[in-house]
């Protein structure tokens, strides 16, 4: 194993530098994947996303649309290598309360290895059916994970970075089979969304406690008032805020001891091609979090998915 | 002990079936389904009373008609015709409801008919979306095509 570079080193910035998804072998399933879907289901559409990483609003996926996209997190690590973890999410609007998604992660960890960690199923359910001032969704996920995922699509129980420096070959050989259930809240006032995910994780096997955690996040458009031309720099184009993250422990310790907690602020670009680009520079706030994460990640939605797929098996198109 | 293992060959099979479920349920959808123009009549008085604050705005029209070509022609046709998913929007009741109405069934959908909420559109937004919906001349493929 290399031994651990130091962030102020000049090998550390090269590595940043040089580092490129598309010559890892698990870069390319999402180019493939994404290629596929392009040629495929060439309609296009043009969604107004979100910009949070963790974090998730009441907005479901339009009816019919899938959204293809690509996430990245490249973290820090103390006393051990530093990683980058990313996941491929197939987002499917099956009504207009109803959305279900499959997520399939790995990581690379600097100097060790890249593997395949694992997937998860989720669903996410609007319980109410018109708009009110905080509006409840109810998520529910099964995930099939090995110990080497690093995603940290959500930070739970007490999660914390000496989690992510064991060496891949040790960690793989851990899984998590868990059902993660979280209640989104969200309110959107004057352009503003506010939204509150409190979780809460039961592994299915081995017997371990309920863990806990949170998100919460807000964030606002540039501008508020479309622009009358196709644009793609229009202020209504961007999105831009702020999430927050961590863990709570678990059912016997309940609380912020050792656990980890994170501040990110968040920017979405919303194009008229119907692609839309994150970026999210975060930081730990303790000891126990890592030092800084970069996630970015690339989407693209499209509609008509559903009927397409519909006509190949005899269906109205 | 029950354990729960799914391969990923299993776990893409059970997405695709929840898509092909999710597809069937989208394929049950509003078009040409009179009762959606119902919807019109459940405004609050309140809310259908709201006027267009954009309604002077000369740009209006013009940015709320390229907000419907990204988010609402899908459904309900380039031109505002009604499209397999949803009702025509050039109907005697949509163009007789006022600009309050149409932003409040803007602003809440018609989820269980399979309309999504639009309030992720800032408020200027979904009003220059109604002037648009407003701009539109009843046409030909109105409320009686759309009840036949």
């Amino acid at each position: 194993m290399n031994s651990p570079i130091e962030i102020s080193s000049p090998q550390y910035y090269q590595r940043i530098l040089t580092w490129s998804p598309f010559t890892l072998r698990g870069g390319l399933l999402p180019v493939v994947l994404c290629l596929a879907a392009i040629t495929f289901f060439p309609q296009r559409t043009r969604a107004q996303e979100s910009p949070y990483f963790v974090t998730y609003d009441h907005y479901l996926e339009e009816p019919g649309s899938l959204e293809v996209e690509y996430f990245s997190n490249f973290a820090t690590q103390r006393a051990g290598q530093d990683f980058h973890s990313y996941w491929l999410e197939f987002e499917y609007g099956a009504t207009a309360w109803w959305t279900t998604e499959l997520y399939l992660d790995g990581q690379t960890t600097f100097g060790d290895s890249t593997i395949f960690t694992g997937f998860r199923l989720e669903n996410r359910l609007r319980l109410l059916k018109r708009e009110h001032v905080v509006n409840p969704v109810l998520y529910v996920e099964y995930e099939q994970i090995s110990e080497a995922d690093k995603i940290m699509k959500e930070i739970e129980g007490h999660d914390v970075e000496a989690d992510h420096g064991v060496p891949n070959a040790i960690l793989r050989q851990g899984h998590n089979h868990e059902l993660e259930l979280k209640l989104l809240l969200s309110s959107t006032h004057n352009g503003w969304n506010f939204a509150l995910n409190p979780l809460a994780t039961k592994p299915l096997t081995g017997g371990d406690p309920w863990e806990f955690g949170y998100a919460l996040g807000v964030s606002r458009p540039l501008a508020l008032k479309a622009s009358a031309k196709r644009c793609s720099f229009c202020r209504e184009n961007f999105v831009a805020g702020v999430e927050m993250y961590g863990g709570l422990g678990d059912r016997p310790s309940f609380g912020l001891s050792e656990t980890s907690h994170y501040v990110a602020p968040v920017v979405a670009w919303n194009l008229p091609s119907s692609w839309t680009l994150r970026l999210s520079p975060g930081f730990g706030l303790n000891d126990n979090s890592h030092k800084f994460l970069l996630r970015w990640g690339i989407s693209r939605e499209f509609s008509g998915f559903g009927a397409t797929v519909a006509s190949w098996f005899g269906g109205h198109r | 002990m029950i354990r729960f293992t799914l391969r990923p060959a299993s776990a893409v099979l059970c997405s695709l079936a929840l898509m092909c479920v999710g597809a069937a349920q989208a394929g049950q959808s509003a078009a040409g389904d009179k009762s959606v123009y119902a919807e019109l009549g459940k405004a609050p008085a309140k809310a259908a009373a709201r006027q267009n604050p954009l309604e002077p705005d000369p740009d209006a029209v013009a940015a709320g008609a390229k907000l419907f070509t990204a988010h609402c022609a899908e459904c309900h046709g380039a031109d505002a015709d009604g499209g397999k998913k949803g009702p025509s929007l050039r109907a005697t009741e949509v163009q007789q409801a006022t600009p309050g109405t149409l932003f409040w069934l803007l602003t809440n959908g018609v989820v269980r008919k399979g309309m999504p909420v639009w309030s992720r559109l800032p408020e200027p937004q979904r009003w220059q979306l109604v002037s648009y919906l407003k701009s539109l001349e009843h046409s030909a493929h109105g409320s009686a095509q759309n009840s036949n």
